[in-house]
């Protein structure tokens, strides 16, 4: 079961670190990336396997959201299916 | 890994364009609960109500959570209590506290079945039922009723129709201080679907399973804002366009719709292809119509547009789902839809022009705010005239008028929340009442010969 985090907002230091740490500390292994800066804009995709995760999956989401507040970023956490169910055949 | 373009396009979608799925409303059936005692009987639907539907809110609170999507209402929707009645006997009212009580259990938005099936006639329990209509929605708050009164098979039934005239004024007039809100859970259906996930007139038809779960989804924003971004393209390019966003929006329902039964352990029943608009900016059916190139909603051209959008709505969901149902098509209801409020507030849109909408639309004419001093016979007359559209068009159409009692044309209700808030719309002044007073039937139209 793999969930897709995504976060956007203004660029700054130590966004994929703390968003990573976070991953890092409930066992969510990070399979993939994609980030991209444009202007001051950052959008970063992370594709996270939470299929041995040590907390609960909502755990997860309320820490995401707390370091969006914090950031000043929008953080989504949601599983794959809703986008393969939406974009896939 | 999924493409980068197509999660930004979802969440866009959720977070921008109001995308939702409107309801999902687990349907049960009471016909095990039917006992000669009406208390045993009560008693056997409040139990059986609260045991299915105990997990219905945190589930689908889970689902929403979990995939970022929001689910708006969780409802439920019974076997027609006409039916219970017929057994039981004894003061319907009865019946509508238990669901109320059932429902304030659970923690669902809204309970509909308060219903009776009465398109050829009146059988045991109907004609009880339909008298306590206005009294059962005035002294609950859950608790959404609905009448069929015809059917493409069987005509319409007359003496229903005047009937349900005088109980809709009724039940606005009972809820006179609370915005005349009776009248707004009343839905007078002819052709009414026995799976549909949406209130008012969701009920749980005899035909269906003992408990099976329906989506209903919406995204009118999604549209608008594809519509919008297309620019200037030819009408062909319009219906594709919204065939590809009802195919998307349509997917999650059947997504969530699948999960949710899978989790609850029901089986799933239909996707209800719905464009369901809420009083928000942005979320709105008659925005897309003008989004369309129309400078109003209301104005020549827009039954057209309707017309185009309802077809595509249903000719993109309906691959993206494995059953479709319900009402499925664009949702026209006046109160509930920012775009319709500010066309029908200048003028720009009147009952005319929405009945005739209603001829290639979902459902028919909703939620639409008339005079109080409206004569029953007239609310009876417009009934009429919708049912002969859904009998002889083979089509689902529905009247859920609010007679705003004390109040004349130019005021407004405001009833909150999702049902949102419009004018008062004129009626045509002349009287029906004579047609009316005939009562009998209508006979079937010569498309119900099939066979």
């Amino acid at each position: 079961m793999r969930a897709v985090i995504t976060v956007v907002g203004k660029d700054r230091v130590g966004i994929l670190a703390k968003v990573s740490s976070i991953c890092a500390a409930c066992n969510a292994n990070v399979n993939d990336v994609t980030q991209s800066v444009m202007q001051d804009m950052f959008a970063m995709i992370m594709m996270v396997d939470i299929s041995r995760i040590s907390c609960d999956f909502k755990e997860i989401q309320v820490k995401m959201n707390q370091l969006g507040e914090e950031m000043g970023l929008q953080i989504h956490v949601m599983h794959e299916d809703i986008f393969n169910s939406m974009h896939r055949i | 890994m999924i493409n980068t373009n197509d999660i930004l396009e979802t969440i866009r979608m959720i977070q921008d364009e109001n995308l939702d799925i409107r309801t999902i409303t687990m349907g049960i059936s009471l016909l095990d609960c039917c006992d000669s005692d009406i208390h045993k009987s009560c008693d056997k639907i409040y139990e059986k109500i609260t045991r299915r539907a105990q997990k219905l809110v945190q589930t689908g609170e889970d689902i929403a959570a979990e995939y970022g999507i929001p689910i708006i209402n969780k409802r439920i929707s019974v076997t027609p209590i006409a039916m219970v009645l017929a057994v039981s006997g004894g003061d319907p009212v009865e019946y509508a506290k238990t669901l109320e009580r059932a429902s304030r259990a659970v923690g669902v938005n809204f309970i509909g079945g308060y219903s009776a099936l009465v398109h050829k006639g009146f059988a045991a329990g109907d004609r009880a039922l339909i008298e306590s209509i206005p009294e059962a929605l005035a002294v609950t708050d859950h608790v959404c009723s609905s009448v069929n009164i015809g059917s493409t098979k069987s005509g319409i039934n007359m003496d229903a129709v005047r009937l349900m005239g005088r109980q809709v004024v009724e039940a606005a007039r009972l809820t006179a201080d609370r915005q005349c809100i009776g009248a707004a859970k009343l839905v007078v259906f002819c052709n009414a679907p026995e799976d549909n996930p949406f209130m008012a007139g969701a009920f749980h038809g005899p035909g269906e399973p003992d408990c099976v779960i329906n989506v209903g989804v919406s995204g009118p924003g999604v549209v608008r804002a594809a519509l919008k971004k297309a620019g200037d393209c030819d009408l062909t390019e319009v219906a594709n366009i919204i065939k590809r966003t009802a195919f998307k929006i349509t997917r999650m329902g059947q997504l969530v719709g699948t999960e949710a039964s899978r989790r609850l352990d029901v089986p799933f029943g239909i996707v209800d292809l719905s464009l369901a608009p809420t009083p928000e900016i942005g979320d709105s059916v008659a925005y897309i119509l003008e989004a369309m190139g129309l400078e109003k909603c209301g104005a020549h051209g827009t039954t057209a547009a309707l017309a185009l959008l309802n077809d595509a709505v249903k000719k993109g969901g309906v691959m993206a789902s494995s059953h479709v149902g319900g009402l499925s098509g664009a949702f026209i209801p006046v109160t509930e839809d920012a775009g319709m409020i500010a066309a029908s507030r200048c003028g720009a849109l009147r009952i005319e022009k929405l009945e005739a909408m209603t001829a290639v639309c979902s459902v028919g004419l909703d939620m639409i705010v008339v005079p109080g001093d409206t004569p029953p016979e007239v609310i009876s007359a417009i009934i009429a005239d919708e049912a002969a559209i859904g009998m002889v068009n083979s089509k689902t159409t529905a009247v859920r008028l609010i007679p705003a009692i004390g109040k004349k044309e130019g005021e407004e209700l405001d009833f909150g929340g999702l049902l949102g808030f419009g004018p008062v719309m004129a009626l045509n002044p002349n009287s029906p009442a004579r047609f009316i007073a005939r009562g009998g039937r209508i006979p079937a139209p010569l498309q119900s010969l099939k066979n």
